[in-house]
């Protein structure tokens, strides 16, 4: 079957345009925009929570974007065993649906936070990452203001338990200390996923870099794995 | 009818790093005996049902549901009856 992504485009979301970008023009793959008022997925079978301020981030990021008519469609295709991901503003919409553990807090230094970031990638047996070559340390942008990973001791314990954990913030050599932690996220986690393997939420962009153009192409490495493992 | 005043406030365990920058201009005022300084949230609205304990359920569900996020949040709410006064400032 033949990958057809969909990406959600909520009042507020930025960063849809460039993951339809991405995927249509750069790796030539069949793509549809989801308006949130709508609840059909259009025959989609990866989904996509792209980046932004849904709703203006008003009371929680991604807490009004959540009860959007097109996330009751998500949250029962990712209940099947539907691939989602969530980048930045996704990833908060996941963690407030429930779909993922946890909360994303204010940076800890307070600062909204623009830069590249260099990825451990901690589970290459995911449908996301398993075209990573081993050892492969990503370099990815990260753009946000809340991005300070937070779940309680047991969830952290279940999470590394359960090798949920996809990506740590990390030096260009893959060290993974305080030091490289861009906003203070527990573990220095940057992305999850479910323990069915299906769910994957990230703070960093992949689809901000997966035109050669601009100089580095680890997003689409990203983009790349699950259109080719799908 | 009831008028409901919700506060929701960052459970003790997370920190916030707000209330601390917020505190730091405390500080240059030279308030130097502020301490542990929290921000939360205020929120008032009306729930338009006569029976309390049904009016309190339904308060209750939008705190949890929507309002406040149980894994970095409490909340306390209280009802009032009959229509909101007018907002007086000192």
């Amino acid at each position: 079957m033949n990958t057809k992504f969909g990406v959600v485009v909520f009042p507020g979301s930025n960063c849809d345009h460039d993951a339809y970008y991405a995927l249509k023009k750069i790796l030539h793959s069949d793509v549809t925009f989801l308006w949130h008022k709508e609840n059909d997925l259009q025959n989609s079978n990866i989904i996509i929570l792209p980046g932004g301020f849904s709703y203006g981030d008003y009371l929680r990021c991604g807490a009004i974007a959540r009860f959007s008519p097109i996330m009751n469609s998500v949250i029962d295709f990712a209940n099947k065993g539907g691939l989602v991901i969530g980048i930045c503003n996704g990833f908060q919409i996941l963690l407030e649906a429930g779909l993922l553990p946890g909360v994303l807090l204010k940076n800890k230094s307070l600062q909204f936070i623009c830069k590249d970031v260099y990825l451990s990638v901690e589970n290459r047996d995911t449908i996301f990452t398993r075209d990573i070559e081993a050892g492969r340390i990503l370099k990815l942008p990260i753009a946000h203001g809340e991005g300070n990973y937070f779940a309680d001791k047991e969830t952290l314990k279940s999470l590394t338990d359960n090798n949920q954990i996809v990506f740590k913030y990390s030096s260009a050599d893959g060290e993974i200390s305080g030091k490289y932690n861009p906003n203070g996220s527990s573990l220095n986690i940057a992305g999850i996923i479910n323990k069915k393997g299906n769910v994957l939420g990230m703070m960093p962009h992949p689809e901000r870099v997966a035109d050669p153009v601009l100089g580095n192409v680890d997003g689409s490495i990203i983009l790349n794995s699950i259109i080719n493992n799908f | 009818m009831f008028k409901v005043t919700v506060i929701i406030k960052r459970r003790p365990s997370i920190l916030d790093p707000q209330g601390k920058a917020v505190e730091k201009g405390a500080a240059h005022l030279g308030l130097t005996n502020i301490k542990d300084t929290r921000i939360g949230k205020f929120i008032e609205f009306n729930v338009d049902i006569d029976d309390k304990k049904t009016a309190e359920q339904e308060v209750k569900d939008y705190c949890t549901k929507l309002l406040s996020n149980p894994i970095m949040e409490d909340y306390e709410f209280t009802l009032s009856e009959g229509t909101p006064s007018e907002e007086k400032s000192a």
